[in-house]
């Protein structure tokens, strides 16, 4: 089959590969028919996240036809799956307690012996994401092995076409889970650091759960304008001073919630941003917390902050002492997905949430790697691409012109 | 039981690539090191009758019984009876033990052991019974003449009400004889401990999802196979 394999940073090319095989008896292979590329995957694409092995097959954001089932699957041949990120068991302790992506089963044996070294016990199974996660390939593909098929899997019913229910896979669930972590109560500010696709969904989130105002900071037009589409406030960090715009804005106050949807690659010229980008670059540090210290810093006493946004290794500077003096509460993590499937596609079909307007892109498999040049490039007007295998190359449909092809 | 203290050659090829790429983590980690010896040096180790309620493994170099002993337990979302019975039938265990061939039971408590070691070799062994409790505890130890000589304990505890069984393995290898010990042992010296871990934990995949988990799947590494666990 062909793939998008990633073979060092900024160097993704489309391969011709071994199709995947049934291993497991829980396991189903699906033909791609939709496959996303994500933020998180600009991470590994600029080479910031560790253990990715040359030849690995990207994408986690993944849906299609079931076309073989394992013995032990209750999938049928035919149905329509979107297939969370994060592979999780069912069946240990945290799966039992919905923390899906903590999974203590699905990184293999060999596998979780590096996240152990690193954060201290092994990190649950993900999907084109490295071998921290488990080393399963991505579905930026023409087919993809799912394990445990009884658990992630969501069937799509007939009349929902892909770009709306593609989302559930990861950003949707992101976008809403930042959200519920901010803990948000009836006239709350919420501030969202970044416009990309997790921001704009925790923006609608926000909304949905009852936040009376949204404030929404990025530096790109084109996004700060969906944000401001969503009802939120805008702000442009290249424009303002963020803080003291904050502060402002909120009668001195400050934000009741603080919600980083940047994560580790964090744009900007303060000069925390460049010694930690010089750093990075010298493999003195691994991350770019700018709007993470910013979020801290401007969030008001008592608190939340919300950490979607993916961290990797150490930081350094983390503002501890505002944190501790004002007495937050901070809550992260990789995204529970399998927690909030059903109810997001009961709130898509009742139309409640709105999961099309962002796309920017339908591109084929074999453009993937120009894709990948463009959303890492060109983020303003990139602002979220899907590949289909069924595409022929070349066919690049735009916003405008896309085909919203039905079910 | 014993199959997990030898650790054989079939490490991922990729191994060292990964190991460059925790060198980070080494890093942070060697100076965290020297950080504890440097403190070490100015508190001084304690001396005494043992104060902590932890495991012998844990214990810090000076104070451990026998420098070869390895301890590692596991939360398994099963009951201590079903998990007991199921180590029990020492058959099963290849099943998740990576390296063991095969397991013979023979009468009085003993069964033969073949295990896969280093270069293609087989280590064989006979093992011997010499605790069982049912539903607690199985302990063994290797019979005169092994190559590697060792004995281990497995421990069925209950965790919290509801949340399970702890399981703890607790295995001490002595130095080997003959040719075929000395290249087993450069190998269990380097890893005995990452072997039971692993070992441990594919028992606890195999008991709480009915599979060992495998990430097995396709890549654009030529010489790979796509139903195969690398790494
Ligand atoms: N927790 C999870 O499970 C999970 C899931 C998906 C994505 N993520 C992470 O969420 C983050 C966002 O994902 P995305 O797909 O929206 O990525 P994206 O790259 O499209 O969006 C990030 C946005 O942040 C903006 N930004 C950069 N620096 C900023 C700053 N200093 N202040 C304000 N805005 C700034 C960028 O301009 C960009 O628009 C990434 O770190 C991604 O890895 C986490
Ligand atoms: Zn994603
Ligand atoms: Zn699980």
């Amino acid at each position: 089959m062909r793939a998008l394999t990633w073979h060092g940073r900024h160097d993704v090319r489309v391969d011709t590969v071994p199709d995947p095989e049934i291993v497991n008896p829980r396991d189903v292979i699906i033909k791609i028919t939709s496959t996303a590329i994500c933020g998180s995957d600009l991470h590994l694409f600029d080479g910031y996240i560790p253990t990715m092995r040359a030849g690995d097959i990207l994408g986690h954001e993944n849906m299609g036809e079931v076309v073989e089932v394992g013995a032990k699957s209750p999938l049928k041949k035919g149905q329509r799956v979107v297939i969370p990120f994060t592979v999780s068991c069912g069946s240990c302790y945290f799966c039992g307690k919905q923390q899906f992506s903590a999974c203590d089963n699905s990184n293999p044996a060999t596998t979780s012996d590096m996240s152990e070294t690193l954060y201290g016990y092994p990190m649950g199974g993900a999907f084109g994401y490295a071998h921290l996660t488990g080393g399963y390939a991505g579905g930026q593909a023409e087919y993809l092995r799912v394990p445990y098929s009884d658990v992630g899997p969501v069937v799509i019913p007939d009349g929902i076409s892909d770009d709306q229910v593609l989302f559930l896979s990861d950003i949707l669930p992101t976008g809403w889970m930042a959200a519920e972590n901010a803990e948000i109560e009836p006239g709350d500010t919420v501030a969202v650091w970044g416009c990309g696709p997790v921001g704009l969904f925790a923006i609608q989130s926000a909304f949905l759960m009852g936040a009376h105002r949204v404030i929404a900071i990025d530096h790109f037009p084109r996004r700060l304008e969906l944000a401001k589409q969503l009802g939120a406030e805008i702000l442009h960090f290249r424009e303002v001073n963020v803080r003291e715009a904050l502060w402002e804005m909120t009668g001195g106050i400050g934000p009741d919630a603080c919600i980083d949807c940047v994560g580790m690659e964090a744009h900007g010229l303060g000069i925390d941003n460049i010694l930690d980008t010089v750093k990075a670059h010298t493999f003195l540090g691994t991350d770019r917390p700018a709007a993470f210290r910013q979020a801290i810093l401007s969030c008001r006493k008592g608190g939340r902050v919300s950490v979607p946004g993916v961290y990797g290794g150490m930081m350094d500077k983390f503002p501890i002492g505002a944190f501790m003096e004002k007495g937050l509460t901070m809550k992260t993590g990789q995204t529970h997905v399998q927690k909030y499937t059903g109810q997001l596609l009961r709130m898509i079909e009742e139309g409640k949430i709105d999961t099309t307007f962002m796309i920017s892109h339908h591109a084929s498999l074999e453009d993937g790697p120009d894709m990948y040049r463009h959303w890492h490039d060109h983020q303003d007007t990139y602002t979220k691409i899907i590949l289909k295998p069924g595409l022929e190359k070349g066919a690049v449909q735009t916003q405008q012109e896309k085909i919203h092809e039905p079910a | 039981m014993a199959g997990f203290l030898l650790s054989g050659d079939n490490q991922g090829r990729d191994g060292d690539t990964l190991q460059r790429t925790l060198i980070g983590a080494a890093a942070v980690a060697a100076a965290a090191g020297v950080a504890l010896y440097v403190g070490r040096k100015l508190s001084g180790a304690p001396e005494g009758p043992l104060l902590s309620d932890a495991p012998a493994s844990t214990l810090r170099g000076g104070r451990k019984p026998d420098p070869a002993l390895v301890g590692r337990t596991v939360t398994i979302n099963r009951s201590a009876q079903e998990l007991y019975d199921f180590w029990r039938n020492f058959e099963n265990l290849t099943q998740f033990m990576d390296n063991v061939r095969s397991v013979e039971t023979l009468d009085g408590g003993r069964s033969h052991w073949t295990i896969a070691g280093p270069a293609g070799t087989e280590v064989k062994f006979v093992s011997r019974i010499t605790e069982d409790q049912p539903g607690r505890v199985i302990a063994w130890e290797s019979e005169e003449g092994a190559d590697v000589r060792n004995t281990g304990r497995i421990e069925f505890i209950d965790a919290a009400p509801g949340r399970g069984t702890m399981v703890r393995a607790t295995i001490t290898y002595d130095p080997p004889a003959g040719a075929i010990g000395r290249a087993v042992a450069k190998v269990l010296q380097r890893e005995p401990n990452v072997q039971a871990r692993r070992d441990l934990r594919r028992f606890k995949q195999l008991m709480e999802t009915g599979e060992v988990t495998s990430s097995a799947s396709p890549s654009g590494r030529r010489s790979e196979d796509p139903t195969k666990q690398y790494l």
